[in-house]
């Protein structure tokens, strides 16, 4: 009886505001949209890292005929030299850090950078000795490559040594700030879509303002005259909210897992699936009911002081 | 079963208060007729007895409750206890004569049942069993009234306030009312009748409480609108004369 009659007060409500509740779903709809992109850019930001930082290497470049720069003299390093550096990443100091390292000569670094630019003119005027040897070494938790750097740069024959994380920041500093972009929007957008609820709510109120004139003076409870009013403005989102899943859905479906995968086929990337995104949508259809909820509550509760 | 200790109200534009240290007690059963020039505090008094306002000083009780010290949770229930009369009837022009006395109930949660069985009992106690079909615009003014007074006591309220309930209404028509409220007071129901209408004060010989610039003049057993008697307290004359 009771539900009955609220859920039909309610269903009144969204009728008489059909534009109303059309421009929130809509503004639900787009905002909940830019949360739902800005949480997956940083799951894939995540995935990215986990996936990239674990074959990021240290690099340790010896040097060549031609260096000047770090503890070069224009002399190649020696084999003394690169013995001494070997000696260092098997000490006991460094050993516990170290995963696996394997050296790198001249000629297969030729190979690697032949096969790396086998389209460029510019492979015809590299030589072999042109190219630094290198230790390559595998950390067992990436984050620690500062503590190789700082032991090893000073070491004679020793050109530099670079951590490979250094080069994935950049980019996913880019991807940062295309979050935080999408954050900062959906942030605008939700508090559109909050005030709208609260001016729809407010409008039906204002509408009804004669029941709930009576509804006060007989005696009907509080959670009995907002209920409706609440179940309005949270409809309202959750239909925005739902269709909000659904671009996200589509988004994975059709642009990450279609086109993305398709175009990335060979850097061999991990990207978000529809594990993640099923895993949004209900964070999306839960923000927007609290949001919907909470300001149609504070809407109507200027219509409920005694 | 209404009792007001110096109560005193004030309106946060108004230096002079709507009610100045007002004390009075209402019995169970009585019927109480509130005369006094627009803006003397009738309105506001009821608008105490409802809780719809908070007094500034004074403390008043009604139904054994304390209103000063009642949650804002507990008010609804409150005033279950409560029915309501306007001059403005206050129906919901979208409803029939049966839904606007049913919502009454609906919205404090009665079941079908008890609606089904209530509302036609009520509707034809006020005199309009054969019109429960009718929308308000449908009615005449008189009728309106009964819809609006079968709403405040279907609940069966202990208590009926009546602001000027016969304030639109032509004589003959008003007569029909006041008739009805007091067939509403020998059931048991105290009704407390705020009015501008002298022939039925008059008529009615009724308790008669006279409020001018927010201070009771005169509170008589049995009164007309205009007093007889010596007024009972000492401050009245110079409020008769303003």
């Amino acid at each position: 009886m009771r539900l009955g009659l609220v859920l039909g007060e309610a269903a009144n409500g969204l009728r008489r505001n059909v534009s109303m509740v059309i421009s929130v779903v809509l503004v639900t709809f787009i905002s909940l949209t830019f949360v739902g992109a800005a949480i997956l850019l940083q799951m894939q930001i995540g995935e990215m890292k986990g996936y990239w930082y674990d074959r990021a290497q240290v690099a340790i470049f010896m040097c060549t005929a031609t260096d000047t720069t770090g503890n070069c003299t224009q002399s190649e390093a020696t084999p003394d030299q690169i013995a001494i550096v070997e000696e260092q990443l098997e000490s006991a100091t460094l050993a516990p850090f170290v995963a696996s390292y394997e050296y790198e000569d001249h000629d297969q670094a030729f190979a690697n950078f032949q096969d790396q630019f086998e389209d460029s003119a510019v492979v015809g005027f590299v030589t072999p000795d042109l190219l630094n040897e290198s230790f390559r070494v595998n950390l067992n938790d990436p984050a620690q490559a500062d503590i190789l750097i700082e032991k090893l740069s000073g070491f004679a024959g020793v050109q530099d040594v670079a951590d490979q994380r250094g080069y994935l920041d950049q980019i996913f500093n880019v991807l940062n700030a295309a979050s935080y972009t999408a954050i900062g929007l959906a942030t605008l957008m939700l508090i559109a879509a909050v005030l709208l609820i609260a001016t729809t709510i407010r409008l039906s109120a204002f509408s009804r303002r004669r029941e709930i004139g009576i509804m006060r003076l007989v005696g009907a409870s509080n959670r009995f005259i907002q209920t409706p009013f609440i179940l309005e403005g949270v409809f309202a989102a959750l239909i925005g909210s739902v269709l909000a899943g659904g671009a996200i859905v589509a988004i994975v479906h059709f642009f990450v897992r279609g086109y993305l995968a398709e175009a990335l086929a060979a850097t061999t990337t991990t990207l978000v699936g529809l594990d993640e995104a099923l895993l949004v949508v209900p964070i999306l259809i839960a923000v927007g009911a609290v949001l919907a909820a909470a300001s149609a509550g504070f809407a109507i509760s200027r219509y409920l002081k005694v | 079963m209404i009792r007001f200790d110096a109560v005193t109200k004030s309106y946060s534009r108004n230096p002079r208060p709507a009610l100045n240290a007002v004390s009075m007690e209402i019995l169970k059963g009585e019927f109480v007729f509130l005369v006094g020039a627009s803006g003397s505090g009738k309105s506001s008094f009821l608008r105490l007895v409802l809780k719809e306002e908070k007094p500034t000083r004074g403390d008043i009780h009604v139904l054994g409750q304390h209103l000063n010290s009642l949650s804002t949770r507990k008010v609804p229930y409150f005033r279950r206890n409560l029915g309501v009369v306007f001059q403005d009837f206050r129906l919901l022009p979208q409803k029939t004569v049966f839904d606007n006395v049913a919502f009454t109930l609906q919205v404090i949660g009665k079941s079908r049942g008890f609606i089904q069985e209530a509302v036609p009992d009520v509707l034809k106690m006020v005199g309009l069993g054969g019109k429960s079909n009718r929308f308000p615009h449908e009615l005449s003014g008189g009728e309106q009234q009964r819809v609006a007074i079968a709403r405040a006591i279907v609940n069966k309220p202990a208590i009926l306030l009546a602001d000027e309930p016969t304030g639109n209404l032509d004589p003959a028509t008003s007569a029909g009312i006041m008739t009805l409220l007091e067939r509403i007071n020998l059931g048991g129901t105290t009704v407390i009748m705020a009015t501008h209408d002298a022939g039925i004060v008059d008529q009615m010989k009724r308790r008669v409480v006279e409020l001018t610039h927010g201070q009771i003049v005169r509170d008589e057993r049995q009164g007309g609108y205009q007093t007889q008697a010596i007024p009972v307290q000492g401050f009245g004359l110079e409020g008769r004369v303003s």
